[in-house]
């Protein structure tokens, strides 16, 4: 007989159950936690607290950090393709997947070579613009891939050194769930990645005003969803990413974040 | 005379003059330059220009003759007009001295002589102070002397010091303006450390420039030089006057450096008693300058006499 | 001429107040009404509502400007988006030829463009002809070498302009905001209808002349004229596929939120609470010069002005008394004297916002420092102020103000320094004034801004990204990144 696993949210680099004790079963068998405002609020909070440490590692340190998790998941290869369905598909997307972080992790040290400038401003002036991290990213991942869907928007996010609380695929939060594994032993320090499922309905007016919130990833929104976290978002400014894009690029990256110019005379 | 401090440490203490960004003052002394100054302010601003000048030559070639023409000029600016005030001082060598004091007898103009192994300074502090001293007894009212630039710059800050304290003394009555030879420092730190390091040793006036090296007085040096002076006014309590020479040869860059000493010192440095523009071919331009704002009218040299 | 020294004194500080030195204003012609600039003419709009421009240095009318109604605002929309596929396949090199004459259009009308500025929205001559003139057409210079290299700035995309671009901009800087946002705007291939803000529309008048000077294709430009209305009903217009606004964060968010589901493109450009921070070890003199410009720079109209100074407490005694000799210098009055440094406050309800904001500084507790200044009878003024013992809590610490006044904070260490700078829903800019290398570096990293200066003050270039973070708004303006809200990236 098997030892069946509890499913849990990732928060704060813990496993949690839901603050609400709430549960619900979208693949009819297994019991999921349905994630409450409150658990959104703690993982906010913890994402914040994790913010300038994540933002603080080299460039290099975080591409290792990705690239682990890249290793992670490949490692547990099966695993994840069985979860998926099984067969040729449920395998792509595994391999897909695993492509992501790959190359995510190859970028956190190049992105601000391609992306930041030295500028020829008319003076006596040094200037620059480097790209920098836009602080706590909100990510919805999309019902279907459900896996790979969700590495291709938390890779960018913290590749460019984002700290993320992303929404798992409500219809399939498993791998989402399963992939909080792979993150937690890659050595994200707690808080960098959370991971709650739950009733998007439920939970994404929340995560759209929630003030301390800097971008939300809605591209795998409805219209209608879209509409109400755009005007919600308007609170604080909070920066909404609908940049579909089904594969990897850089541009994705510099979507979760903000450029900074920095000016110095130059004089003896 | 100022006290003179004793200051085992001065190296670091000079060491911890506030430094200066040179972007930023190259800038607000740019910005200063555009005021735009006009008819009763230009008129009494050039008229100041005058009144604060050192009419100079310090060339090897001087004789009476050159100096007793150029005293004349300085008494009376323009023969006939006794609206145009005379100027501050005539600054020559110390040999000249006493052709100085033949002409200027009974005017207000008052002598000054370079002294201290001028321009270089790279001789003997005992020579630098028998000249002074010979200067002063010669008639000289105002001495003005070099830094030694070459013990400043190797950071032998204490003899730059005690030389400055020495020649002070030597002067005894007559006013010292310390020349820092600004174009040889290479930066505004520099200039900042060695105004204070003078002003410290004493110096009544501090001054920009022998005029024998480019490049000689700058608006933003200026700015730098009188900033230094506020901020030692305001530590102290002892008014310093500035003395701006070299490159000075319009009337409208003598009217910005006016500008800059009136907007950083303020109107109390409105006067030839804290002000000087050393120059030597300035005061004609000043004086075309008073003609067309007076007549309308442009002017040409050749109706100013050139002594 | 003998003159004491006490006599000499005097005069000094009666005639270095400098005699009066006006700009000349002969060469000005300004309509006493304008209509609106579409499809490449002035035409006659629909409303028939106008209202007056003013002079805030006299309140003197200058000129009669419509309010454009709805039909004004799609006659415009459409008039761009007929225009929008001949100029979007125009050959590039094409494009950018027509950007640069409009740049040396403005160089060669660039007097009479600072003068049409400083008459219409109170800032002193030297700022309007030194900086906001020269800038504007600086930028239409470095847009105008962008529009046939787009494939450089994108590598592996295929860049493509949006559409009609919708364009909203403010009173501070009125054409140099009208050039941060068409210049990119038409560089990438898009055309713009674009509003000026209600209390400075002339210089976009005498742009819309230039427009047609530089035989730029009708339609690709238009320019209306109105109020929050007006904007309103062109940012929201379904056929406007991209929305740029610069203003009050309060009036960003509503566009936001106006806006929302329309997949309209938008970038947004909002208000900052700048920290202008200054260690114990700064160039003081620079610094001093610093915290003026960034705080009297324009009436402290200005976005990213340094308007919390954050002083380390054991140079704070020096530093403000050296801050309070230079105020003592500034000249407020006629913004067409060249030698005016503090020009008229943009209108009367901005004057009653500064009122307001320093009253509820002077009931919270602050100390008020204002130097001596004689306030013009006629036009809206508000002297340089300084307010010393202010708190975090306090509003004048917390809300923009925009106008000249300096909210004086300290702090010990450069941990409370960052904490303080940062302790802000705003994110535009910041100042880092010290002699060390590494703690510039340091300071700057931890900035939550989108603009840092270091050892200087509100500088600003073409090639230069401009933009905040959090409640500043989002997207850049200027530089190789200004071109990206312009552009679609396939």
């Amino acid at each position: 007989m098997e030892v069946r696993k509890t499913y849990k949210l990732f928060v704060n680099g813990e496993f949690v159950r839901s603050e609400s004790g709430r549960a619900y079963r979208p693949d009819g068998l297994v019991n999921v936690p349905r994630g409450s405002r409150k658990d959104l609020r703690d993982a906010v909070r913890a994402a914040r607290t994790a913010f300038s440490g994540w933002a603080g590692r080299t460039a290099m340190n975080r591409g290792q950090i990705l690239y682990r998790a890249a290793e992670m998941l490949d490692g547990r290869a099966a695993q994840f393709v069985e979860l998926l369905g099984g067969g040729a598909r449920a395998r792509r997307e595994l391999d897909q997947s695993v492509e992501t972080l790959v190359w995510y992790a190859g970028w956190t040290d190049k992105i601000g070579q391609v992306t930041g400038n030295v500028n020829p401003v008319a003076g006596p002036y040094f200037n620059f613009t480097i790209p920098e991290p836009t602080g706590v990213v909100a990510i919805v991942a999309p019902e279907e891939p459900a896996l790979v869907g969700l590495v291709r928007r938390v890779a960018p996010a913290l590749c460019g050194g984002n700290v993320v609380v992303a929404l798992a695929a409500e219809s399939h939060p498993l791998p989402a769930l399963t992939f909080a594994e792979i993150l937690a032993t890659s050595d994200f320090p707690a808080g960098v990645v959370n991971i709650v499922s739950g009733q998007r309905k439920e939970l994404l007016p929340w995560l759209a005003t929630h003030m301390d919130i800097n971008a939300i990833d809605v591209a795998a929104c409805t219209s209608d969803e879209m509409k109400t976290v755009e005007a919600a978002a308007a609170d604080n400014v909070k920066r909404v990413i609908k940049t579909r894009s089904e594969e990897h690029s850089p541009h994705l990256i510099t979507a979760f974040m903000e450029m900074k110019t920095v000016w110095h005379p130059i004089g003896v | 005379m100022a006290t003179a401090l004793s200051l085992t440490h001065l190296g670091s203490l000079m060491r911890g003059v506030r430094s200066v960004d040179e972007v930023g003052a190259d800038e607000r002394a740019a910005s200063l330059a555009k005021r735009s100054i006009k008819k009763s302010s230009k008129l009494w601003a050039l008229d100041l220009a005058i009144r604060c000048m050192d009419l100079t030559t310090l060339e090897g070639q001087d004789t009476p003759g050159k100096v007793a023409a150029m005293c004349a000029k300085a008494i009376r600016p323009k023969p006939g007009d006794s609206t145009i005030p005379s100027v501050a001082a005539v600054c020559v060598y110390p040999l000249r001295i006493a052709d100085c004091v033949e002409h200027l007898h009974g005017s207000t103009v008052r002598i000054a002589s370079v002294a201290t192994a001028f321009p270089s300074g790279q001789s003997f502090t005992s020579i630098k102070v028998a000249e002074t001293e010979e200067a002063v007894r010669a008639g000289a009212q105002e001495i003005d002397m070099v830094i030694d630039r070459g013990a400043f710059l190797s950071g032998d800050y204490q003899r730059v010091y005690d030389e400055i304290v020495a020649v002070k003394e030597a002067c005894g009555q007559a006013h010292l303006k310390v020349i820092l030879e600004t174009g040889e420092l290479g930066t505004y730190d520099a200039i900042r450390r060695a105004s204070i390091l003078a002003m410290a040793a004493g110096a009544d006036f501090i001054k920009t420039s022998t005029g024998k090296v480019q490049p000689a007085a700058t608006l933003p040096v200026s700015l730098v030089m009188m900033e230094s002076i506020r901020d030692f006014v305001r530590e102290t309590g002892r008014p310093v006057g500035f003395k701006a020479a070299g490159g000075i040869r319009t009337a409208k860059q003598a009217i910005s450096y006016l500008v800059v000493a009136y907007e950083t010192l303020g109107s109390d440095w409105m006067t030839p008693e804290r002000l000087r523009l050393g120059a030597s071919t300035l005061l004609n331009d000043v004086l075309m300058q008073i003609d067309k704002e007076r007549t309308g009218a442009y002017q040409s040299p050749d109706y100013f006499t050139i002594d | 001429m003998a003159i004491t020294k006490k006599q000499s004194t005097a005069l000094a500080k009666q005639v270095f107040e400098y005699a009066p030195a006006p700009e000349a204003i002969d060469h000005i012609k300004i309509q006493p009404r304008y209509g609106l600039f579409v499809g490449g003419r002035m035409v006659a709009a629909h409303s028939k509502k106008r209202f007056p421009t003013i002079n805030p240095a006299t309140e003197d009318k200058l000129s009669e400007i419509v309010e454009a109604d709805e039909v004004d605002v799609d006659r415009a929309v459409t008039s761009a988006g007929k225009a929008f596929d001949s100029w979007a396949r125009l050959s590039p090199s094409r494009r950018a030829r027509y950007l640069f004459r409009i740049s040396r259009i403005i160089q060669e009308r660039s007097r009479e463009l600072a003068v049409v500025e400083t008459m219409d929205g109170g800032k002193p001559i030297k700022e309007s002809r030194d900086v906001d003139i020269p800038l504007a057409a600086a930028h239409f210079f470095y847009y105008a070498g962008w529009a046939d290299k787009l494939e450089w700035a994108f590598p592996n995309r295929k860049p493509s302009p949006i559409g009609v671009a919708g364009q909203v901009i403010p009173w501070n800087f009125p054409l140099l905001m009208l050039a941060w946002k068409i210049a990119p705007a038409l560089a990438a291939g898009n055309t713009v209808v674009l509003k000026p803000a209600e209390t400075t529309p002339l210089s976009a008048m005498v742009f819309a002349e230039i427009c047609m000077q530089a035989e730029l294709p009708p339609g690709v430009v238009n320019i209306i004229t109105g109020a929050g209305k007006t904007g309103s009903l062109l940012v929201s217009h379904p056929e406007v596929k991209k929305v740029a606004f610069t203003g009050s964060t309060e009036v960003g968010k509503h566009i936001q939120r106006a806006i929302a589901g329309s997949g309209k493109h938008l970038t947004l450009e909002l208000g900052g609470k700048a920290a202008n921070i200054v260690f114990e070890d700064a160039p003081l003199d620079q610094a001093v010069e610093g915290i003026v410009n960034g705080i009297y720079f324009n009436q402290g109209h200005v976005c990213c002005a340094g308007s919390r100074l954050l002083v380390q407490e054991s140079i704070a005694e020096p530093l403000l008394e050296k801050l309070k000799r230079r105020l003592s210098t500034l000249r407020l009055g006629n913004p067409l004297d060249k030698n005016t440094d503090i020009g008229a406050i943009n209108s009367r309800a901005q004057l009653e916002k500064i009122q307001g904001l320093v009253e509820s500084g002077i009931e919270e507790g602050a100390d008020l420092y204002q130097p001596e200044c004689d306030i013009p009878t006629r036009g809206f003024w508000f002297p340089p102020t300084l307010f010393t013992n202010v708190s975090q809590s306090y509003r004048i610490a917390r809300e923009e103000i925009f106008g000249p006044v300096l909210s004086v904070l300290t702090f010990r260490t450069p941990a409370e320094a960052v904490e303080k700078a940062n302790n802000t829903p705003y994110g535009l800019s910041a100042g880092i004034w010290t002699d060390k290398g590494s703690r510039i570096l340091w300071m700057a990293e931890r900035m939550r801004a989108g603009v840092v200066w270091a050892n200087t003050f509100n500088r600003f270039d073409p090639s230069s990204p401009f933009g905040g973070y959090k409640e500043s708004g989002y997207g850049r303006e200027g530089g190789l990144h200004g071109l990206l809200p312009y552009v679609e990236l396939n």
